[in-house]
């Protein structure tokens, strides 16, 4: 039995303790307590905190805390009985012995106060069941639902209740409630009484029926009404109207709806329209990309050799190839001060990505643009303005190859303006064409059709039809577009290349069909490439069987120049290597190297190759030999005068022959009414039968475009260390022969080779020895407890490890001391009982003492 | 003539009847010895104007005669005159041969006037014809000669003659003739028979070039071919049953004089100059180890050597073989190699053999260093209007001199003198290797190259950046190459990407970078 003394009243005679500041101070103040752990060496920035202790001050505050608090319990230990001292203020040293006494005072007062309601038990609990106050409940408070009729059947009113379960004191207590109406009634039995309100109880029971009727009529009448206007309401309903009218058999159809909602349009932001600052911004930035990516292929694989070497291989690499994990994080690396950025292919990817997207959008665009107008102007014929739209998109489409269809709406922008300039001219033109061009063409499935389609049109309207088929088929409208168009490409340089051959060559057809050209090409890289290969390849080959056979070719035909014309504008001959263009430059090689130079037209055609010769290398500023080889011959063709020449001239010219001096003028005077102007292209193909002066005017019109061309290698190519060394048969020609034309070129060239430095291998870095792969740990670097949470984990497992030790020592502490109380009771026992022992055997040798004293005297 | 006239008539009738009438003419002729005047008949089909009845009456003609020879009813001997013959008193039946030797006679004449006939199937005929008469001949021989090697010179010459026309190019007739100089005894005696004539033709056009008849000559000379063993030699035309080992045509020693002599003969004399190229590119591989001296060629070899041009590139060859395989000193020859390099070596169409050679003078690594700087720097300086498939050659090879010969390293990596800019001290008009200062030159050329245009150049050329490595680069792969070849070889390639250009054209002559349009209008 527990028994718990509490002492609540007992009032002691309090005795203050000494107050413990007091006490403590001069304890750490005293020397022989204070123990200073001595230190070896001062170490700067350090703060010590253990330098200094109390450790007896200490020792005795713990064994003094132990005493109070283990050694009592320890003493309490098997036994039940507890004394709990609950005296108002018995402990609190903040009260004034004479607050004290008043406080204990007031509470004793009060306490025999309430002593009247003493057996009232709890006066001020609520009852609840089931978690809701009974008091509550019982005011019925809550509104029966009218539609809720199931539990109406359970339900009685009150009266009936009272009348029912009140043991008929209901009746009575109403009867005498009711006396003053009833008193004019004669009084009715309780019979009556009963019948009345049974046919009381049926009638309400009735009217309750009716009223529920209407109700649901009502509602019935409101869905009907509802539902009639629901559909102008469309989506806007909100939520909670709907589910009212929901009914089960109507769920599927909410469901769907609400998955509509769920699943419906977000209205998105529109992109903020562009001012033209910005537009403009972008554009230039796009443009700079698009030439540092063309600078970067126009250095080409050197770099990326150099770059490759750099990689490290381990000494553990056995060279096979294998990696054990693909390491595709980027390395850093500088070069030439600058971040190396790899990974451009990655990025040219994206781009493609985006281009893909830029085109679906133009795409949809372009749909987007033939409905709006089908809406604007039905009763026209749209797609005449479709086509004339369409134009502009196609440039667009040309511009576009990395953009999205941001770009593309400023590229519209930009292209615009070209057609613009032209404007009446070509409304005019589309004007006659609304007459007879149907518009909507099939695409060409071979050369034979789409000639059949262009020929016996004028340039403007070849264009026009060529919009159109490619309008009508363009790859978004259907799946077999791409293919279709695709192998327009082929046909269309076919037909462009008949152009350039017939008889007299129709360039500016070509001409006019030129953006046309590049948008396909802009749409298919691939088959343009192909296509263009192939021509390219095809003549090649042709030429060289010519020339096995019959050891010199002829001067490629002008579908050829026109065709390496076209080549330049379509891809980037400035490229180190590309698969089209270095053909390109080959073919032009195998053409100024090996063609005979028999006719002026030949000449021409050469003057032709040596342009686009020029053109090609414009950018990238290569040396070609062979057109500054070409030039010289042509220069030599101007002299009469064929010995000691002082240059070698190469094939295909000759040192003396038979076509040796095609562009000697047969009469010197005739170059006083000559003047300049542009050599027509068609001259190429054949030159019309002309007078000796004219003649001689054509040859002076070759023989200055040849040293223009000369004038422009010369700028072209005077960063070269044998600048001198490549110009200087070309300077002993001009210099003997036609020494006061051209006087620039003559001073470009200098007389002496310009100074070098000798060549020197390039500095090479030391190559690092083979190392090990470094053990990389991949979340190195990664902070413990990045997180709040992951911290405070730490430092509370932290803190348990030096709680749990604390506690370990302090448990270990708190038994030594328990034995030590142990043993010291013990101790203090056995002294008790020795002295004890010890008394009695005192007392026992007295008592013998005296009995023997006693025994004595008797004896005695 | 009667009938002549009579057989144009027929002629004109019906194919047939011509070849009717010619069978039965002949079957006449072989029949008896009455009918022998139709072989007028038959003889004067020869000069027919129609090629058909020409060539079946060649047919027929050699039938008869092969016939007779084979009866023995040719006379042998010297042939008395025709008119002799009635004065004469002969028998008969020698009349009859008399007779009959002269209408062969008349019939050999004819048949080596059809060999300069315009139509070639009685070229082909004729030639097929006389070769059986040879054939007859040797069998049953005209002459009553001494010894008893049996062979119709005489024929043969003539033949060799008509074939070696100063007029015609015959050399489709001489393909044909190939197949009769398979024959030993053949071929021994057309090759004795076209020195003499040669020595006769050029000696009658006092050694001016005749184009056309040596154009003959070299074809006929270059068909023919001497055995290598002289046990092959065992194919004859006319068997010689006596004294087979004596017989000179039997011996491959007189086989191989006779073709030098030949040879030599052909070459003692002025040439057009591009029979000298067809010449010279046949020489070491057909003509050099068929004779038995080729030392002698050396005469006309160093006078190739010092006409210039490809002709001295083609003589190399030759001159390779003498010097490396009979022992020749060549005074100056790396000096007369040095002076042959010009602009042109990279446009002529021997530029591979000549490389090929180039290589092997150069490979030598007991050369001099100033010498190999030399061509080296030559190299560098004629590559500046080299195109890329001779860049592609050249390039390799001067890494590979220089790799060969280390102290020409300096050409490429002077480090001594680094930065101090200088002129190029190279002379490039010095004909002598040894004074021209190539050695304290540098390579700006090759750099000048790394701009080049084809990729592959460029690569090329980049190595002298970097020291060179150690193995040679192999460039017998590249000397065939053609730029076709090296165009397909791009067009092969596989490429992920194909770049555009982003600067869209509007028109044809038009472009951010035209120059086509400034000299130039579509109109």
């Amino acid at each position: 039995i527990n028994k718990t003394i509490i002492v609540h009243q007992l009032v002691f005679c309090a005795v203050p303790l000494p107050a413990a500041g007091g006490d403590h101070h001069p304890i750490s103040k005293n020397p022989f307590e204070v123990k200073i752990n001595r230190k070896k060496f001062d170490v700067l920035g350090r703060k010590s905190k253990h330098d200094v202790g109390l450790p007896g001050v200490s020792r005795s505050r713990a064994i003094q805390k132990r005493k109070d608090t283990l050694l009592k319990e320890f003493r309490l230990k098997d036994k039940n009985n507890t004394f709990i001292d609950r005296r108002f203020g018995e402990y609190d040293s903040k009260l004034t012995p004479e607050e004290k006494i008043l406080q204990r005072f007031t509470l004793e007062r009060q306490r025999t106060q309430d002593r009247k309601d003493m057996y009232n038990l709890n006066e001020e609990e609520e009852l609840t069941h089931y978690g809701q106050s009974l008091a509550e409940m019982e005011k019925m408070t809550d509104v029966i639902d009218s539609d809720s009729d199931s539990e109406e059947k359970g339900l009685l009113s009150a009266e009936l209740t009272a009348t029912h379960f009140g043991g008929g004191g209901g009746l009575l207590r109403k009867k005498s409630a009711g006396d003053d109406e009833e008193e004019e009634h004669k009084p009715r039995s309780r019979q009556e009484l009963i019948e009345e309100l049974i046919i009381k109880s049926k009638q309400e029971k009735r009217e309750r029926q009716t009223q529920k009727e209407e109700a649901q009529e009502l509602t019935e009448k409101l869905d009907q009404e509802w539902k009639s206007i629901q559909n102008l309401l469309a989506h806007k309903t909100p939520k909670a109207e709907r589910t009212d009218e929901t009914d089960k058999p109507k769920l599927d159809q909410y469901d769907m709806m609400v998955r509509e909602l769920g699943f419906e349009m977000k209205a998105q932001p529109s992109e903020k329209l562009k001012s033209a600052e910005e537009l403009a911004r972008e554009e230039r930035q796009r443009l700079q990309t698009l030439e540092a990516d063309r600078l970067k292929r126009m250095m080409g694989d050197a770099e990326e050799d150099a770059v490759q070497t750099n990689t490290h291989i381990s000494a553990d690499d056995m060279n096979d190839g294998f990696i054990l994990d693909g390491d595709d994080r980027k390395t850093l690396a500088y070069k030439d001060g600058k971040w190396n950025i790899e990974g451009e292919e990655e990025e040219k990817e994206d781009e493609d990505g985006d281009e893909e997207g830029g085109e679906e959008e133009e795409e949809e665009d372009d749909e987007d643009d033939a409905e709006g107008e089908e809406d604007d102007e039905e009763g026209e014929d749209d797609d005449e303005d479709d086509a004339d739209e369409d134009h502009c998109d196609l440039q667009s489409d040309e511009g576009s190859e990395d953009e999205d269809g941001q770009g593309a709406e400023e590229e519209q922008v930009c292209a615009e303006e070209p057609p613009a300039v032209s404007e009446e001219q070509k409304k005019a033109a589309q004007e006659a064409a609304k007459a007879e061009l149907p518009y909507t063409f099939p695409a060409p499935e071979s050369y034979s059709d789409l000639k059949q389609l262009l020929q016996g049109h004028g340039s403007e309207q070849q264009r026009l039809i060529l919009d159109r088929t490619l309008k009508c088929n363009h790859p978004s409208l259907s799946a077999g577009n791409k293919a279709k168009l695709q192998k327009l490409f082929g046909f269309l340089l076919e037909y462009v290349g008949d152009l350039a051959t017939q008889n007299p060559p129709d360039l500016r057809t070509v001409s006019a069909l030129i953006p046309q050209i590049c948008g396909l090409c802009q749409m298919f890289p691939e088959a343009a490439c192909k296509a263009v290969q192939t021509l390219l390849s095809d003549s090649g080959h042709s030429m060289e069987e010519t020339l096995e056979v019959k050891g010199r070719a002829p001067m490629p035909d002008l579908d050829m120049l026109v065709l390496l014309k076209i080549t330049a504008l379509l891809f980037p001959s400035s490229d180190f290597r590309h698969p089209v263009t270095t053909p390109a430059f080959l073919f032009l090689s195998q053409a100024l190297t090996r063609c005979a130079v028999v006719s002026l037209e030949d000449v021409c055609k050469g003057l032709v190759l040596c342009c686009l010769a020029l053109e090609y290398v414009s950018l990238s500023q290569r040396i070609f030999p062979e057109l500054l080889n070409f030039l010289l011959g042509l220069l030599h063709l101007t002299v009469s005068d064929k010995h000691n020449m002082g240059y070698t001239v190469v094939s295909p010219f000759r040192r003396q022959g038979k076509s040796c001096d095609l562009l000697v003028l047969k009469d010197p005077n005739v170059s006083h009414s000559w003047n300049r102007k542009p050599i027509s292209l068609q001259t190429a193909h054949r030159l019309p039968a002309q007078s000796p002066v004219e003649r001689d005017h054509y040859r002076l019109s070759l023989i200055d475009s040849c040293l223009d061309l000369v004038k422009r290698c010369t700028w072209l190519y005077k960063d070269l260390p044998s600048y001198a060394h490549i110009f200087q048969p070309i300077r002993a020609l001009l210099l003997k022969h036609l020494p006061d034309l051209h006087r620039e070129i003559l001073d470009a060239i200098p007389e002496k080779p310009s100074q070098h430095a000798p060549l020197v291998f390039k500095k090479k870095k030391p190559i690092p020895l083979k190392l090990f792969t470094p053990k990389i740990v991949l979340d190195y670097g990664k902070k413990r407890g990045n997180t709040k949470e992951e911290k405070e984990r730490e430092r509370l497992k932290h803190k348990y490890k030096r709680e749990f030790k604390g506690a370990l020592r302090e448990i270990r502490k708190d038994t030594r001391f328990l034995a030590r109380e142990k043993l010291s009771d013990v101790m203090s026992r056995d002294a008790e009982r020795k002295r004890k022992v010890k008394e009695l055997y005192g007392s026992l040798a007295t008592q013998e003492g005296e009995w023997k004293a006693l025994k004595r005297k008797n004896r005695k | 003539m009667a009938s002549s006239t009579d057989s144009n008539v027929k002629g004109e009738n019906s194919q047939v009847s011509y070849k009717k009438y010619i069978n039965t003419k002949t079957d006449r002729v072989l029949q008896s010895k009455k009918h022998a005047n139709d072989i007028f008949d038959v003889i004067e089909y020869l000069q027919s104007e129609k090629d058909k009845e020409v060539i079946f009456a060649t047919n027929a003609c050699s039938k008869v005669f092969c016939q007779l020879f084979y009866r023995g009813d040719l006379y042998v001997g010297d042939l008395p005159e025709e008119e002799d013959l009635v004065n004469g008193d002969r028998s008969a039946e020698e009349k009859y041969r008399i007779f009959m030797r002269h209408r062969y006679s008349n019939c050999v004449e004819l048949l080596l006037e059809n060999i300069g006939h315009k139509a070639f199937q009685v070229k082909e005929t004729s030639l097929c014809a006389l070769m059986k008469f040879v054939a007859a001949e040797g069998k049953h021989p005209l002459q009553n000669l001494d010894e008893h090697y049996n062979f119709p010179r005489e024929l043969l010459q003539t033949l060799v003659e008509h074939l070696l026309s100063e007029k015609e190019d015959m050399s489709l007739l001489i393909s044909r003739f190939q197949e009769f100089l398979e024959m030993d005894d053949v071929r021994y005696y057309v090759m004795s028979s076209v020195r003499d004539n040669i020595y006769r033709v050029m000696g009658r056009n006092k050694k001016a070039v005749i184009p056309v008849y040596q154009n003959n000559v070299f074809t006929l000379l270059s068909t023919i071919n001497v055995p290598s063993e002289a046990s092959k030699m065992r194919h004859f035309l006319v068997r010689q049953d006596y004294k087979l080992e004596q017989w000179k045509v039997a011996k491959l020693k007189e086989h191989k004089r006779a073709f030098e002599q030949m040879w030599l003969v052909f070459l003692k004399f002025k040439l057009p100059s591009n029979m000298y190229k067809k010449i010279l590119v046949i020489l070491h591989e057909s003509i050099m180890p068929q004779m038995s001296d080729p030392t002698l060629l050396i005469d006309f070899l160093s006078a190739a050597y010092d006409i210039g041009g490809a002709i001295s590139l083609l003589s190399l060859n030759g001159l390779f073989i003498l010097i490396h395989k009979h022992n020749l000193d060549y005074p100056d020859f790396y000096k007369k190699l040095y002076s042959l390099l010009d602009p042109s070596i990279f446009h002529v169409k021997y530029r591979a053999r000549f490389f090929h050679l180039v290589n092997i003078f150069l490979s030598s690594t007991h050369l001099p260093a100033y010498l190999v700087a030399a061509f080296v720097k030559r190299f560098a300086r004629l590559s500046l209007t080299a195109p890329p498939t001779s860049l592609l050659i050249l390039l390799p090879f001067i890494c590979n001199l220089i790799r060969r010969h280390p102290s020409c390293r300096v050409l490429i990596h002077r480090p001594s003198t680094a930065e101090e800019p200088c002129d190029d001290p190279y002379v490039m008009e010095e004909e002598d290797p040894a004074q021209c200062h190539a050695l304290e030159s540098s390579l700006w050329e090759i750099k000048t190259l790394q701009k080049h245009y084809h990729p592959d150049v460029a690569k090329a050329a980049m190595k002298i950046n970097e020291p060179l490595t150690e193995q040679e680069d192999d460039i017998s792969e590249l000397l065939e190459l053609s730029t076709f070849e090296l165009m397909e070889r791009e067009l092969k390639a596989e490429r992920k990407t194909i770049p555009l250009e982003f600067d869209t054209a509007t028109e044809l002559l038009k472009s951010s970078r035209e120059v086509l349009g400034v000299h130039f209008s579509l109109e």
